[in-house]
């Protein structure tokens, strides 16, 4: 069934009002912004949602996690995007933990995480465009463990993780999806340049930099030479994720606009009454609904372990990164000179659509990739 | 859940053991659709017997209540039967605008008599219907509707001229919207369910750009019409015809599509027929396939949210419109891979020009059941809720 079960409504009834509360635009995104946090959010919040049990809503119960899945992961996400919550949830509690799930480095990074101490980045990409196989980076034999040499780029929370996952090459060549491997790299390793990097929408991100540096076999997550199945799934969970924010995005920013349309007077007549206006209205808020479904779908699939998903993974995040950029364009243009202000909260809904579509692959990448699964 | 575990293994086995093999290979187009009726010709035994199985199952609509000649079964059984069914291959039994528009109107409001009479014949194939909704200065503006039903105190006589009537030369019965009062437009309008063959109806088909006439011009001169085949109150026959449109809508929004992700999605995508050679109708293509599977998602849920309850009574216009855009893309791309083979008209080898008939016909996906713009306003005005909507 694609309607909500009832413990994943109870689970949506109080996450709404949390985000729209205590993660509000005011609360977090403009205050962090405007007072200059390193870390682009506030770690009292990621307490609370570590309170909330959020921090471990994927992490199996046995290891004191909810033990839940994407489609309830996308419950929280969609909440997020609505109110552009900033946090490490994204990054952490899905995409990282996911990568980390089964391995023996889950033992060591999950209670962490649970507690809302430990925040984790996932390091793939190396060119300005996202694409996994392609990774260069070289791992290299050394004693009882290995010696990582190469860049990454666009380390979402990678200027304040304590863990970030590294993918590097012990094998195989450069777009080659064998040989790949995946390091769990503690922060301060040495040889490890971070370079901080803030980002379009105010959240922060690093590019890194590894000279020579030098981590012991237990590093690898999973398999040397298997980290293609840790970052697959990484991977999944986090773009099935993206797309249910930015589901959450476009319907925040499409919301504020239909108020407006209803407020704003020209022509001693209210916006909202010109026919122009309505039928652009009305396309948006049936492209939100398809998009929300192939969120919910793609999530769906995932977690009954369908082999469909990575298909619908793709499909989900295309769409709900084309529909949130329809949002905020026409949430923009619709707002009219107002729209274009700082002081306004429509324009951050812009700046975060931008950074969310092209984070885990843009909707390009994913259109690609849902035909190349396709068979042509 | 071991229960409709156990309704599954029972339905696939029922299915397996009287589907007939020919109900069981794709269908070539809507001549293979069996749409039931008086005048019908069967194009193979297999063709009647598996709508006499399936009818006699209640299977033909298998989620009306049993004694109008449904299958009595649950939401969730029905979407186990049409999963099974689609996972065999199985045609649909009998299609028609009984079962897809009028049958839900007439459980809502049609009376006892009515709904045992005619949901039976529905049900069993035994009357096809017509719709009698648009006029020549009533398209988009519905209610402005002049055709007139006049109380003869017995009967209604019933005078004026209907078009865009699917399919009326073949139809047995019409469900038909007549004014009865000039004291308001909407409140005027009375639902009147009528036989094709009483005298003073005429059809004219109305030749398309397609080269297909499914669509006639439906005249009525003094046709007398039993009182008691108006269904509802009289001048409250609006609230019925609205209530069906919403049905008629659910129906277009799925034409030229296939439906259901989980298995082969055949129709669902474009993808057979992108061209490596071609970079830039194959990202075309791949970009329709993101919107036509993130549709096909829709679908489903539109269906589930039905079921629950849980949809928005306007919600659909909102796929009417979604789904007819798409289907208008979709052969738009049909074509552009065809290049210069889709264009011919009548040979063989273009399947008697199936690409570009298709293509034409497609156009009118956004114009019938309501265009485009009427389903836009439709959502602006009971969605949103804009004002002046």
């Amino acid at each position: 069934m694609m309607t909500l079960t009832d413990d994943q409504r109870l689970l949506q009834d109080s996450v709404r009002p949390f985000m729209a509360g205590e993660g509000a635009i005011k609360q977090q995104l403009r205050h962090w912004r405007d007072t200059g946090c390193s870390d682009g959010y506030g770690t009292a919040l990621w307490k609370q949602f570590a309170e909330l049990g959020l921090t471990g809503i994927l992490i199996p119960e046995a290891q004191g996690g909810a033990g839940l899945g994407a489609v309830e992961a996308g419950v929280v996400l969609e909440e997020i995007g609505r109110n552009l919550t900033p946090s490490p949830f994204l990054a952490t509690a899905v995409t990282a933990v996911r990568a980390l799930e089964g391995s023996a480095q889950a033992d060591r990074w999950f209670p962490g995480i649970l507690a809302g101490e430990t925040v984790a980045a996932l390091a793939i990409d190396e060119g300005k465009h996202h694409d996994p196989a392609r990774v260069a980076m070289a791992a290299r034999r050394q004693g009882n463990g290995f010696v990582l040499n190469g860049a990454k780029q666009f380390v979402v929370h990678g200027n304040s993780a304590d863990l970030v996952l590294v993918a590097a090459r012990t094998g195989g060549a450069t777009g080659e999806t064998d040989g790949l491997t995946l390091f769990a790299v503690e922060k301060g390793a040495g040889g490890m340049e971070v370079e901080r990097i803030a980002l379009a929408d105010s959240s922060k991100a690093a590019r890194l930099t590894f000279d020579n540096v030098a981590v012991d076999a237990d590093a690898v997550v999973g398999e040397v030479d298997g980290g293609w199945g840790p970052i697959s799934r990484a991977l999944n969970a986090g773009r099935a994720g993206a797309a249910a924010e930015l589901v959450g995005v476009a319907a925040g920013a499409s919301e504020m606009t239909f108020e407006y349309l209803k407020q704003r007077k020209q022509f001693g007549k209210l916006i909202g009454e010109f026919q122009v206006l309505q039928h652009r209205a009305a396309h948006l808020f049936g492209e939100i609904e398809i998009a929300r479904a192939a969120a919910l779908k793609a999530a769906q699939l995932l977690d009954g372990g369908d082999d469909k998903a990575e298909l619908l993974v793709s499909v989900a995040k295309a769409k709900a990164a084309r529909v949130a950029a329809l949002a905020v364009q026409e949430g923009v243009q619709m707002h009219g000179g107002i729209g274009m202000t700082d002081e306004h909260d429509i324009g951050l809904y812009m700046k975060r659509e931008a950074v969310l579509s092209e984070l885990y692959g843009s909707p390009r990448y994913h259109a690609n990739r849902v035909a190349e699964l396709s068979g042509y | 859940m071991a229960d409709l575990e156990a309704f599954r293994a029972e339905t696939r086995a029922w299915l397996e053991a009287n589907c007939p093999a020919g109900m069981r290979t794709p269908m070539r187009g809507e001549k293979d659709l069996c749409w039931g009726g008086r005048h019908f010709q069967f194009q193979s035994d297999a063709q009647k017997q598996w709508l006499a199985v399936m009818a006699e199952r209640g299977w033909t609509v298998p989620d009306w209540p049993k004694e109008y000649g449904g299958g009595g079964l649950s939401p969730a059984e029905t979407k186990i039967l049409k999963e099974e069914m689609r996972d065999l291959g199985c045609r649909p039994p009998l299609t028609s605008f009984g079962i897809s528009m009028l049958g839900p109107a007439l459980l809502k409001y049609g009376n006892e008599e009515q709904k045992k009479r005619f949901l039976t014949e529905i049900a069993r194939g035994e009357i096809r219907w017509c719709q009698g909704y648009s006029e020549p200065g009533a398209g988009s503006d519905l209610a402005g509707l002049q055709t007139k039903a006049e109380d003869k105190g017995d009967h209604y006589l019933v005078n004026g001229q209907k078009v865009w009537t699917s399919y009326a030369d073949q139809a047995d019965w019409i469900f038909c919207l007549v004014r009865t009062s000039s004291e308001s437009k909407h409140g005027g309008i009375s639902f009147l369910l009528f036989d094709m063959e009483s005298p003073g109806v005429s059809t004219k088909p109305i030749l398309l750009i397609s080269g297909n006439s499914p669509f006639c011009e439906t005249f009525f001169d003094d046709v007398k019409v039993p009182k008691d085949q108006l269904v509802g109150e009289v001048n409250k026959g609006w609230d019925v015809a609205k209530y069906l449109l919403g049905h008629e809508r659910e129906m277009i929004s799925g034409m030229g599509l296939g439906s259901g992700i989980g298995t082969g999605a055949s129709g669902v995508t474009l993808g057979p027929v992108a061209q490596p050679d071609d970079p830039l109708l194959r990202a075309e293509i791949a970009a329709f396939d993101v919107d036509a599977l993130a549709f096909a998602a829709m679908s489903e849920r539109f269906i589930d949210q039905l079921k629950a309850g849980e949809a928005h009574p306007a919600l659909p216009s909102m796929m009417k419109y979604a789904g007819t855009e798409l289907n208008k893309r979709r052969n738009e791309l049909v074509m552009a891979a065809g290049g210069s083979d889709a264009l011919e008209w009548d040979s063989e080898r273009s399947k008697g020009g199936k690409s570009a008939r298709d293509w034409l016909r497609s156009k009118a996906n956004s114009i019938e059941g309501g265009t485009s713009e009427i389903q836009l306003g439709i959502v602006a005005k009971h969605i949103l809720r804009l004002p002046g909507a």
